[in-house]
């Protein structure tokens, strides 16, 4: 799902971001962690295709991201790459539907609305469709963004700090709603943290063994082991 | 949702702003609505009441007086000419037709005027009721006359001397009413008309000593001046000058006058335009600092959409239809704003028979009013929408909470 060798970014004339080679699996799980500034968010942007390697090759979901750009990674985007953002963007002015309807605007496709009940409800938020965004709880917000990066059955979930803001229980409900989309949508899922408790969630919701991905800023070119179930954040 | 209506909500999103927007959209656009409407009354009055009018000819003095006493009934009328000289002008084979203007009494403040029968036909004016007159002495009401006054047909009244009202009183010559016009939007709607006997006759009564100083009078006998048709355009050529330096009397051509008149009143509009302008800058920066502001403010919002697969110039046309909306409910504010206080001005000034058309009207001109609307929003729009579009989408997703 995921292949990426001598992957290279690098900003303006700065020193290039350089990242260890992956190969994830179709339905795998893939834990990103680092320090910030080790490129954890650059790597994100990577897979979904909103910036291109300087060097290396990156295919996501048999498609070459270098061959993509401008429109085409747009399109792409929209229909292969669900994002869990930290902060949610929930749109405040809009109702919850609104806010799910705005992704296929931004795809430019024709609104599905059974698909938006569908989601709504397999995430137990249906009844909160027509309250405006701003009016939900923390918990409420991310069912509804984590809805909104499911709608279009993407093939790969991005979750960004997913456990941030939450207490224990709750971080490991998040965890488990994470892993839980992304089975049923049969999607691949990465989340990037620095939060110990999500390894623990994950350790304590699954029995697929996460691949283990740590960054650090001057990280050398080397393969990563797949996990060995000891996990070190 | 379509773009039309995401951008309405974004826009009605923050409720204050986009309010104050509109306002300040709206007066702007209210005051080049008001300019326009008020030039284009004037322009329109102007025509209606000189169309058919290819020169008037009248005693020596200022040209543009003459037309403005003569035809428009603003100003007083530099003097008389003798009806004998009048008279010569029709045999001029590029004249088609004369019509003898006589003014000099006034009935409340509205102008007597002393004419033919073909000053009415000239108009096309229709009688609402009665006759028109066969012989001295009985008059036709203009529409507002009748109605202000409240004469009914058959009613007597004094003429008094002058054209403003209050003049010394012809008491012992009674008019009477034989008709009342229909309206007609013009100038005769405040006129009193008369065969232009009546006025002689009031005057020569008036002032002459016995029946011979008034046999005497007859002789001299003048008019104020004479409405003259061509029959052919080229007559503009050569006719005036004619009259100038042929005659005692001077030959203005309206259409020249009124060109003049509008163009000195121009510069006082010029101003007003210049308000107007200022009014609309203005209100283009408040959208320019509204629309910068909500792009900062949902730098995220906007990050996301490009997460969600949205391209740039989709975001850049939400952008847009967010000022595009705003454009449209000001220009509609503001067109309602500028009509009112037309039709308001009208009322309160009195106009409303004079130089105001009663209702709302749409000249050609007023598009200028929603064009500028679009213009401005679109301005004001362009550097926010660049900014969109220069917007790092990484970064945001950087910045954390």
């Amino acid at each position: 799902m995921i292949q990426t060798q001598q992957l290279q970014f690098a900003y303006g004339e700065g020193q290039p971001l350089v990242f260890p080679d992956v190969a994830v699996p179709h339905g795998g799980l893939v834990l990103l962690s680092g320090l910030s500034g080790s490129g954890k968010s650059t790597w994100l942007a990577l897979l979904a295709a909103l910036v291109k390697p300087q060097q290396g090759a990156l295919t996501v979901a048999g498609q070459d991201l270098r061959a993509l750009s401008g429109r085409s990674a747009d399109a792409w985007r929209a229909r292969n790459i669900g994002f869990l953002p930290q902060k949610l963007y929930l749109s405040a002015a809009l109702t919850v539907q609104h806010n799910l309807e705005l992704a296929y605007w931004a795809a430019g496709l024709p609104v599905d609305r059974p698909r938006v009940r569908q989601v709504l409800a397999q995430l137990g938020v249906a009844q909160w469709a027509q309250r405006l965004a701003s009016q939900l709880s923390g918990g409420q917000a991310q069912r509804v963004a984590l809805a909104r990066a499911v709608l279009m059955q993407p093939r790969l979930i991005l979750a960004d700090e997913p456990t941030a803001s939450l207490d224990d229980a709750a971080a490991q409900g998040a965890v488990q709603m994470l892993l839980s989309a992304a089975k049923e949508h049969s999607a691949t899922l990465v989340i990037a943290t620095h939060d110990a408790r999500v390894a623990q969630a994950l350790v304590a919701c699954t029995a697929v063994a996460p691949i283990l991905l740590h960054l650090s800023p001057a990280w050398p070119t080397s393969a990563l082991s797949p996990a060995t179930g000891r996990l070190q954040v | 949702m379509s773009t039309l209506a995401y951008a309405w909500r974004y826009v009605w999103a923050r409720p204050m702003a986009a309010l104050l927007n509109v306002l300040l959209l709206s007066l702007g656009l209210g005051s080049m609505t008001f300019l326009l409407l008020v030039s284009h009354h004037v322009e329109r009055a102007f025509d209606r009441d000189l169309a058919g009018i290819d020169v008037v000819v009248g005693a020596k003095g200022s040209p543009m007086q003459l037309i403005l006493s003569g035809v428009l009934h603003l100003d007083v009328p530099p003097g008389n000419v003798p009806m004998a000289a009048v008279n010569a002008l029709k045999a001029n084979p590029l004249v088609a037709q004369v019509i003898p203007i006589s003014l000099g009494d006034n009935l409340q403040g509205y102008r007597i005027v002393g004419t033919s029968l073909s000053y009415l036909s000239h108009y096309q004016a229709t009688l609402a009721q009665g006759r028109v007159w066969d012989a001295p002495m009985q008059v036709v009401l203009g529409a507002t006359v009748a109605r202000t006054l409240g004469l009914q047909l058959g009613q007597k009244f004094a003429g008094a001397h002058g054209l403003g009202a209050g003049g010394h009183a012809h008491g012992d010559h009674a008019f009477t009413v034989v008709g009342v016009l229909a309206p007609h939007g013009g100038v005769i709607d405040r006129l009193v008309i008369t065969d232009s006997a009546s006025v002689w006759k009031v005057h020569e009564d008036a002032h002459a000593l016995d029946d011979q100083d008034r046999l005497a009078l007859e002789d001299e006998r003048e008019v104020t001046m004479a409405l003259v048709r061509y029959t052919s355009p080229l007559a503009a050529v050569t006719f005036p000058r004619w009259v100038n330096t042929t005659t005692e009397m001077q030959a203005a051509a309206p259409a020249l006058e009124v060109t003049r008149l509008l163009h000195m009143l121009g510069l006082g509009t010029d101003v007003l335009r210049a308000f107007a302008g200022m009014l609309l800058f203005t209100a283009g920066l408040s959208v320019f600092i509204a629309l910068w502001n909500a792009v900062r403010e949902r730098r995220g919002d906007l990050a996301l959409l490009r997460m969600l697969g949205a391209p740039a110039s989709r975001i850049g046309l939400l952008l847009m239809t967010e000022a595009l909306w705003l454009a449209l409910v000001s220009a509609l504010c503001g067109l309602a704003l500028g009509q009112a206080f037309v039709l308001g001005l009208g009322w309160v000034l009195g106009l409303e028979s004079q130089l105001m058309a009663t209702g709302l009207l749409w000249p050609p001109t007023l598009w200028v009013v929603p064009v500028l609307a679009v213009l401005v929003a679109l301005g004001a729009a362009l550097l926010p929408v660049w900014q969109a579009y220069q917007s790092d989408v990484l970064q945001l997703l950087q910045t954390k909470e």
